[in-house]
């Protein structure tokens, strides 16, 4: 038997959305907060640029530019009432965040400091606003100490390097979760009467990409295979500027300092394909602008990456061009040393990893797999729901990238991540903890870990006829060719088809490693199996949409349909097969129009 | 070209004691040492363990002794290093399994800073205000990603590991400098005890060892300083 826990609130994922509802769920009932890397590992600390709040500070800004720029950014996908909740909250959490002493950089007169982030825009002019509130460029890691820092402060009850690995529903509602200890290899039942997933994304899925080994969906694979769906999985965003071969993130906060994208002939190609914001155009722009400057043979040495400049002679040529002005009225310039101050990460990962100095040499970049829209459907409760009537499973929460609420719809803007994981990771505390004052246990049933086992078991006593890294790799390759910035109909079957041989390969799988402690190996491998899985939902929920939308561009279809694609994707692993069904966008004032920056 | 690398390891559930395995891979010059080690893992010896999570430095999990400094695998390229690498785990810290350590000692220490913004008034309606002036007084500090790579590079802490470490002092340090905080007293306190500051010899071996840059030799001089004067200017 394995050993059991009882609280009354479990959220599985100490990430910002995690180390939020935690700290808050903990106020009123007992919580504990369940993480596989020790909290301050998590992805949020990646994050580079800013968090989005019309604070206002430099320039006149208003929720309601933030929320109409988000409507847009989505390509009307997203649910514009929880839109509205998350750009009105955003002021408010972002002071709170600095009143639990996050050090956000300053403006002269000691006001948060923001920055120009892509897609963001002052609603009158159209042209971009400063709206990112930063911490130079390490904002996640700022936020990440923050909250770890207040949930030690406030006794808040971690569970450090304990995996979970199932989810346990009792008569329809949330029961409880089980988990692996990685310093013994025990399993653990927390019984529970909430549950908050809070376990991040998925994007290990592609070859490309700016996210952490740890980034493999296990909380969509695990609700995937509890008949829970995932919503919009094929929307997926490649951020324009990865750095070449290795995905690492350069933030757009390059760009928002000045810093503009060139590609062989020395062009400013941004110009063509947005003529206003040109580099600070929504991120799925971008990207693709720079897919077709590759495919045209204008990649730098006709190589697949082009050039990211923010030496200070290009940054000021193209701000005179621009008319760039400071807030007051002044003409926009900068130094080499500022650029240093603001961006100092940025040019250290530079250096070590590419021996460039972008102070006086441009970057290398290419798109990279960077951001899940997609992901565990809920309402803008944050409460999980299961069908396309939007029916919620009781106790059951998620909240930050893990979940679809669907804040993002078909393309996140920069800045808007951070802010979606404290605005609802605190919605999922409050909430489950309220749910849980009102609610009694579900009674746990005497097998809750024996799927577990089975899972374990297979991974151990597979024939190793295949090697899991192969598999990996396959997957991750026909990911990124065909389920990427571009898709057409026949890349995307072949890649469907591809990732379901895998799966099949997948499970001739064995893991060598027998020992019980730290048995990594062992959940490597487990977590290859979401990743399969999310790779099936994604490559299937892309063909069936026969449209382009945000993210989800094809050349075989190349514009929006909003009389027939207007509406969310909610996709079930159902017997080895992949079910479609599809529920309306939530719409309250914005009419879908045209998108151009 | 091919790398040669020398391995730690000890597996408690099998090992008498700890020896070396060594591995010889392709790599390219600009791979990170943990790209070695995901290779080894991957096609030659799945029981390999080490932690790692973020690929590029900031997350924190994969600091480990490589030819024998303190590093983080995944910012330490191989013509970084050469062609003959060995890695091992970081010392003071008990190996639990290969590369990865007991990190509760760790955590124990910083957690026993106050590590966290105390300030007991009822904060404004908006931002509490701060200039940049004041605000980059403790930049530095705010930059530790908790990788352990300078605690345990310290002498001091290796002789006894009751001594809190440059890390908790690293912590300390970005809140006793920032001027909204009110705790600056207490931590002084805390810190001035027998296993504080003064167990610092000033070896500069934790500055060495941090990937992130923080001038920590001078953070803990600003520290004692702040002790002996009273002061926090
Ligand atoms: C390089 C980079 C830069 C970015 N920059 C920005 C930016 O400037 N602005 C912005 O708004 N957004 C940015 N983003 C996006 C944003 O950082 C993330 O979307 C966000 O931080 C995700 O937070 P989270 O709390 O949902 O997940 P995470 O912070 O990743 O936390 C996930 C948690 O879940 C745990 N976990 C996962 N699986 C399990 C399991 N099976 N069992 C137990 N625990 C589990 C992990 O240990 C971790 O604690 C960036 C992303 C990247 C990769
Ligand atoms: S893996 Fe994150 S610091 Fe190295």
């Amino acid at each position: 038997m394995a050993n059991v826990h009882q609280y009354e609130v479990v959220v599985v994922g100490a990430g910002g959305a995690g180390l939020m509802a935690g700290l808050y769920a903990s106020k009123t009932a007992k919580t504990a907060v369940i993480s596989k890397l020790y909290p301050t590992r998590s992805h949020t600390g990646a994050a580079q640029g800013g968090i989005g709040a019309a604070l206002g500070n430099l320039e006149d800004d208003s929720p309601e530019w933030h929320t109409y720029d988000t409507v847009k950014g989505s390509d009307y996908l997203g649910d514009q009432d929880a839109i509205e909740f998350m750009c009105a909250a955003a002021p408010d959490v972002v002071y709170e965040l600095e009143h639990m002493g996050l050090p956000f950089n300053r403006t002269p007169d000691g006001k948060i400091a923001q920055r120009r982030f892509g897609g963001h825009t002052n609603n009158e002019t159209g042209k971009p606003v400063t709206r990112a509130c930063y911490a130079a460029d390490r904002t996640g890691h700022m936020i990440l100490q923050t909250l770890y820092q207040q949930c030690i402060k406030n006794n808040v009850t971690f569970y450090d390097e304990f995996h979970v690995l199932d989810f346990i529903t009792v008569n329809g509602a949330a029961a409880g979760v089980v988990a692996l200890e990685l310093a013994t290899g025990e399993l653990h039942i927390f019984h529970a009467k909430a549950v908050i997933f809070a376990t991040g994304g998925h994007g290990r899925v592609w070859e490309i990409t700016s996210n952490a080994y740890a980034y493999t969906g296990d909380g969509v694979a695990i609700t995937l295979r509890r008949g829970i769906p995932a919503e919009d999985m094929e929307f997926f965003q490649f951020h324009p500027t990865g750095i070449y071969r290795m995905g690492i993130l350069i933030t757009e906060g390059v760009r928002g300092e000045g810093g503009v994208l060139l590609n062989d002939k020395g062009e400013r190609f941004m110009d063509r394909y947005a003529p206003t914001v040109k580099d600070l155009a929504s991120r799925d722009v971008v990207s693709r602008a720079m897919y077709l400057e590759m495919k045209a043979g204008r990649g730098i040495g006709g190589k697949r990456y082009l050039h990211l400049d923010i030496t200070p002679e290009t940054v000021n040529k193209y701000a005179a061009l621009d008319g760039r002005v400071r807030p007051d009225g002044s003409p926009y310039t900068v130094t080499g040393e500022e650029i240093l101050k603001k961006l100092p990460d940025i040019i250290d990962f530079c250096k070590t990893y590419l021996g460039v100095d972008p102070v006086s040499q441009p970057m290398p970049v290419q798109p990279t797999a960077h951001y899940a829209m997609g992901g565990i459907p809920t309402n803008v409760r944050t409460e999980i729901v299961i069908d396309e009537n939007n029916t919620v499973m009781p106790g059951a929460y998620a909240a930050g990238e893990v979940a679809c609420v669907s804040v993002h719809g078909a393309n996140r803007l920069g800045t808007n991540s951070l802010l979606d994981i404290v605005v609802f990771g605190k919605e999922a505390g409050i909430n489950a903890a309220e749910f849980a004052r009102g609610a009694s246990f579900q009674p746990l049933p005497d097998d809750a870990a024996d799927f577990t086992r089975q899972q374990l078991d297979a991974l151990r006593n597979g024939s190793g006829k295949e090697r899991a890294a192969d598999i990996a790799r396959e997957m991750k390759e026909v990911m990124f060719d065909h389920v990427g910035v571009f898709r057409i109909e026949e890349g995307m079957q072949q890649a469907l088809e591809k990732v379901r041989e895998l799966k099949q390969r997948f499970k001739e799988v064995r893991v060598e490693d027998q020992g019980s402690r730290f048995n990594t190996e062992l959940l490597n491998t487990w977590e290859l199996s979401n990743l399969l899985d999310l790779a099936e939902v994604t490559a299937a929920s892309a063909l069936a949409r026969k449209e382009s939308r945000g993210a989800h561009a094809r050349d075989d279809f190349q514009e929006r349909d909003d009389k027939n694609w207007m509406k969310h994707t909610l996709a079930w692993l159902k017997d080895g097969d992949v079910e479609l069904r599809y529920k309306p966008v939530t719409l309250t004032k914005y009419e879908p129009k045209k998108r151009v920056y | 070209m091919q790398v040669t690398i020398d391995v730690f390891r000890f597996d408690p559930e099998k090992d008498q004691k700890p020896h070396f395995d060594q591995f010889v891979v392709e790599a390219e010059p600009v791979d990170r040492v943990l790209d070695l080690l995901e290779k080894i893992k991957d096609y030659h010896d799945g029981s390999l363990t080490f932690r790692r999570s973020c690929a590029h430095g900031v997350c924190g999990s994969d600091a480990m002794r490589i030819n024998g400094v303190n590093r983080l695998a995944c910012k330490v390229l191989v013509q970084d290093v050469g062609t003959r690498i060995k890695v091992e785990p970081i010392l003071g810290l008990k190996v639990k399994r290969d590369l990865i350590v007991d990190m509760e000692p760790f955590f124990d220490h910083y957690k026993s800073v106050l590590p966290y913004f105390i300030n007991d008034e009822a904060p404004p309606e908006k931002e509490r205000l701060q200039s940049p002036e004041a605000r980059e007084r403790f930049d530095d500090t705010t930059k530790c990603i908790l990788c352990a790579a300078c605690t345990t590079s310290c002498p001091s802490f290796w002789s006894d590991s009751a001594y809190v470490g440059p890390a908790a002092i690293v912590n300390a340090h970005r809140f006793i400098f920032d001027d909204r905080d009110q705790g600056a007293a207490q931590r002084l306190e805390i810190l001035n005890q027998q296993m504080g500051v003064w167990r610092c010899r000033t070896a500069f071996n934790c500055t060495e060892a941090c990937p992130r840059d923080i001038h920590i030799t001078q953070a803990i001089a600003e520290v004692k300083k702040a002790i002996t004067s009273g002061k926090l200017d």
